[in-house]
């Protein structure tokens, strides 16, 4: 395996790049994905049924946490990276963590906005309106979920490990996932939730 | 016995208990046989784990061919069902089986694979890689499409074919009209493979823009790998939005959900809408990568370059950009109003333009050419104009006005056979004896050869022409009957004639492929065809590190150079040369998908979860190995290249 010392560990290698542009292009059919989520739920959101509309069930208390919170552990992953790069691994750890338990926190209160919801009777089967909602909302969510197995996994990795091109590697590729959740995070924000309480 | 019951079909017929029984003497046989002949460790070691691109580039094919025969099946059985007025050899039910299955294989379990085995086989070849970017991803690909086949293709015996055509609109797909289980294998079967080639796509891209030999700019590519890399630009943009409808349409099916419902909000034309999106750049990921073999061959059997390699180049990107422009022409009938139809016959209308670019430059490359009417020279001679009369009639369908006459009619039937078999079918029959060699080490034979293009071709005119005319006549698209009084009764014959001679003709192939192995001469060199781009500059059969040195590329035509202007193609020492190790994950996640795929068409839900626990432990599994891959050690290589005739 050539290492080319000139370039980031997680670039160093000729299979680190390609990762790495193949990460990228998987993005891209992520915004392809998001981007279809988001045209459903536009063409759905008024045809509410005998259901709620979105201005009756969205609360702003629970959203604003997880906004406040992914936010946040997009900032962190963004240190974690930037002391992987100085070669700090302690401190590249403690960073992720703290990430990986704000990705807990926002998980936890997404699901019990879930259960709110299906107390005041925004079920799933409701209407198209409430299955658009949750499938965005829950497609989001099962990739914070993924992400947070995929996020312990590379802290084991570097811990045992240490920080090698391959682990810098995955670490730098899944802080890539984790901002892009956040991208996507932004846009529910906007669109879904604060379009739908005015 | 009631748990049992769901897997009964809803809908039998002795054929289908024919099939039945066929299909488990044909499994015995080939497990009977791999335990007999010892076979199961060459399988599992060869074959079953490989992430080798030509191995897996081989799997492809053969299941393409497969493929072909079963869609062929339900194709013939349809042609002979209409072939006179009133027949009584399908019932409704068993033809809306028929032609959902048949459009279905045809497009997502035959076509599909058959590029992806080109783009398997020659792009990591055509730039002078060692493999494709991610070897053991694209081995999951493979068994993805694989898993999602076999699930596709048990429909019929167990539970019930699905039966809401291949575009299984809303509401007719919902559990309303469509009550058996047929429609989730519809919904389950494609979202598995649609994954696998959404990875494809991903890992093609990747190798085409990253791992492409010293000197091969962007516009050195031979034009295969360009419409190989354009086509998988569209699969990674369009294939989510099919995963999207699909969970919708799935969810509707399975959880009630209101997506595609009537009622609730719900709306159908929203999955009409998401289906063409995806439905119309799919047509062109099927047809670019056929018009990127045709150049091969094309220029190389016309003993010329190319002509227009970059308005070729340009055309195909400005096809990938207006096929995402045009979903709507699908379903001009469905009420959008004449402003939205309109635009979209001129986007629609548009697409003729860069195509009309590519018909012209294949003109030229014949053009005092020196030409060889070889078999897959053949088949795109015959493209050209019978491609050109699918893209008329397909201008005159574009004309959302006159389309109320066409719509869902024969003569749109008529139209896409016209430019999928002569576009996409004939490619890839030219493609395969065109590689042939490359991989097997022998040239198909010619003169069967001749003879399966002249009968695919008569055949072709003879089973899809008629349809026009009928179709204009008012003939039903998707009607199992017709009456004496319509008067459809002898182009109906002439149609089913056709059709026989097709399937006659798709027989001697796998005659040809059987009488070449015994006969045909195993002394052909590496370059039978006296061809012109990179992939023939190795040895044949290819060894599995691809180039003992890495190419160095003067343009396009590399190859050709070497051979002609003392182009020195390879340089300097042998290198050890790094190679991926084989794994079985790939292979145990195919069938764990199998699994939970079949768990959730019967909604059987604990099934269904440890599936899916399986394939989260198969990727963590993936995430803590450590796998460095294996060194082909310098001697080793020098002993391979002496094996094969001198080293390259
Ligand atoms: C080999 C010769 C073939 C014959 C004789 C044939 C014949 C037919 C017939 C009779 C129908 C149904 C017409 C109707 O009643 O609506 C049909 C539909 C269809 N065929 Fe083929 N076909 C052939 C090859 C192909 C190929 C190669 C493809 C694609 C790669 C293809 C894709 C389709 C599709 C997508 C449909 C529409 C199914 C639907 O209505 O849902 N066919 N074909
Ligand atoms: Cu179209």
């Amino acid at each position: 395996m050539h290492i080319d010392n000139s370039q980031p560990l997680e670039y160093s290698t000729q299979q680190n790049q390609l990762n790495i542009l193949g990460f990228w292009i998987f993005l891209g059919a992520e915004i392809m994905l998001f981007a279809t989520l988001f045209t459903a739920y536009f063409t759905l959101e008024g045809r509410t049924g005998s259901g709620p509309a979105p201005a009756e069930i969205f609360e702003i208390t629970p959203v604003l946490i997880e906004t406040l919170v992914l936010l946040t552990s997009s900032f962190t992953i963004g240190l974690g990276i930037h002391a992987m790069r100085l070669g700090r691994k302690n401190a590249m750890l403690t960073f992720f963590t703290i990430t990986l338990l704000l990705g807990l926190c926002f998980l936890g209160v997404e699901i019990y906005e879930f259960m709110h919801y299906y107390h005041i009777g925004a079920t799933y089967q409701t209407s198209a309106f409430t299955a658009a909602l949750l499938t965005t909302l829950g497609t989001h969510g099962a990739h914070v979920t993924l992400g947070l197995f995929w996020g312990t996994f590379i802290i084991l990795q570097v811990k045992k490990r240490g920080l090698t091109p391959e682990t810098a590697n995955k670490s730098f590729i899944f802080s890539l996932y984790w901002h892009f959740l956040d991208v996507v995070w932004i846009f529910i924000f906007s669109f879904i939730y604060l379009k739908g309480m005015m | 016995m009631e748990f049992l019951e769901r897997f009964a079909i809803p809908h039998p017929s002795p054929a289908i208990y024919a099939s039945m029984v066929a299909i488990a003497l044909v499994s015995i046989g080939i497990l009977a046989g791999l335990t007999y002949f010892k076979k199961w460790g060459y399988l599992w070691r060869e074959w079953l784990t490989t992430v080798d691109h030509k191995k897996i580039g081989i799997m492809y094919l053969v299941s393409a061919l497969l493929m072909l025969f079963r869609g062929g099946a339900d194709a013939i059985m349809m042609r002979a069902q209409l072939s006179a007025p009133d027949m009584k050899l399908l019932d409704a039910q068993h033809y809306n089986e028929i032609f959902t299955t048949h459009g279905v294989v045809m497009i997502i379990f035959m076509a599909m694979p058959f590029i992806f085995a080109f783009m398997n086989l020659i792009v990591p070849l055509q730039i002078g890689a060692r493999d494709v970017a991610f070897p053991r991803l694209n081995a999951l690909s493979f068994w993805l499409f694989f898993a999602g086949a076999m699930l596709f293709n048990i429909s019929f015996v167990i539970g019930g074919s699905p039966d809401a055509g291949w575009t299984s609109y809303f509401p007719l797909a919902g559990n309303d009209f469509s009550e058996s289980v047929g429609t989730n294998y519809y919904m389950l079967a494609i979202q598995i493979s649609g994954i696998g080639s959404l990875m494809t796509g991903i890992n093609m891209c990747t190798t085409i823009l990253k791992m492409r030999a010293p000197g091969m700019t962007l516009m050195k590519m031979p034009m295969f790998t360009w419409s190989a890399f354009i086509a998988n630009v569209i699969i990674v943009f369009a294939f989510p939005v099919l995963t999207v409808a699909l969970l919708m349409g799935t969810t509707d099916r399975l959880f009630a959900t209101n997506f595609f419902t009537t009622d609730n909000g719900g709306m159908d034309m929203l999955w009409a809408n998401f289906f063409w999106i995806w439905g119309h750049p799919e047509v062109y990921i099927l047809i670019l990568p056929a018009f990127g073999l045709y150049s091969e061959i094309i220029s190389t059997f016309s003993k010329r370059n190319l002509y227009g390699y970059s308005s070729m180049v340009w055309s195909m990107v400005l096809i990938s950009l207006l096929s995402f422009l045009v979903w709507t022409h699908h379903f001009f009938t469905m009420g959008q109003g004449a402003l939205t139809n309109s635009i979209f016959s001129i986007t629609t209308m548009a697409i003729a333009v860069p195509t009309g670019v590519k018909i012209f430059n294949w003109l030229f490359t014949m053009w005092k050419g020196k030409i060889r009417f070889t078999v897959p020279m053949l088949y795109s001679v015959a493209f050209i104009p019978l491609f050109t009369i699918g893209g008329v009639t397909g201008v005159m369908l574009a004309m959302s006005a006159a389309d109320y006459q066409y719509h869902n009619t024969m003569f749109l039937v008529a139209h896409f056979h016209n430019t999928i078999i002569p576009g996409v079918v004939f490619a890839m029959l030219a493609g395969l004896t065109f590689y042939w060699p490359k991989f097997f080490g022998f040239i198909l034979n010619e003169k069967i050869g001749k003879v399966t293009f002249w009968l695919l071709t008569v055949g072709f005119v003879l089973a899809f022409f008629p349809m026009y005319i009928t179709g204009l006549d008012g003939q039903a698209r998707r009607m199992y009957t017709y009456s004496e009084a319509t008067g459809f009764g002898a182009l109906n014959m002439l149609s089913f004639a056709g059709a026989a001679l097709m399937a006659i003709g798709f027989v001697t192939i796998v005659y040809n492929i059987y009488y070449s192995f015994k006969n045909s001469s195993r002394d052909i060199g590496s370059d039978p065809w006296d061809a012109r781009s990179l992939e023939w500059a190795t040895h044949t059969p290819v060894p599995e590190y691809n180039f003992a040195r890495t190419p160095q590329i003067s343009s396009s035509e590399t190859f050709w150079d070497s051979k002609k202007n003392g182009h020195e193609l390879f340089k300097g020492e042998i290198e050890e040369i790094h190679m991926p190790n084989n794994s079985g994950i790939p292979f145990v996640m195919g069938m764990i998908f199998f699994v939970a795929g079949f768990s959730f068409i019967f909604a059987l839900w604990v099934p269904a979860v440890i599936s899916l626990i399986g394939i989260f432990i198969c990727m963590a599994m993936r995430s803590f190995e450590k796998d460095h891959g294996r060194h082909i050690s310098v001697k080793e290589i020098i002993e391979t290249e002496e094996k094969l005739g001198g080293a390259k």
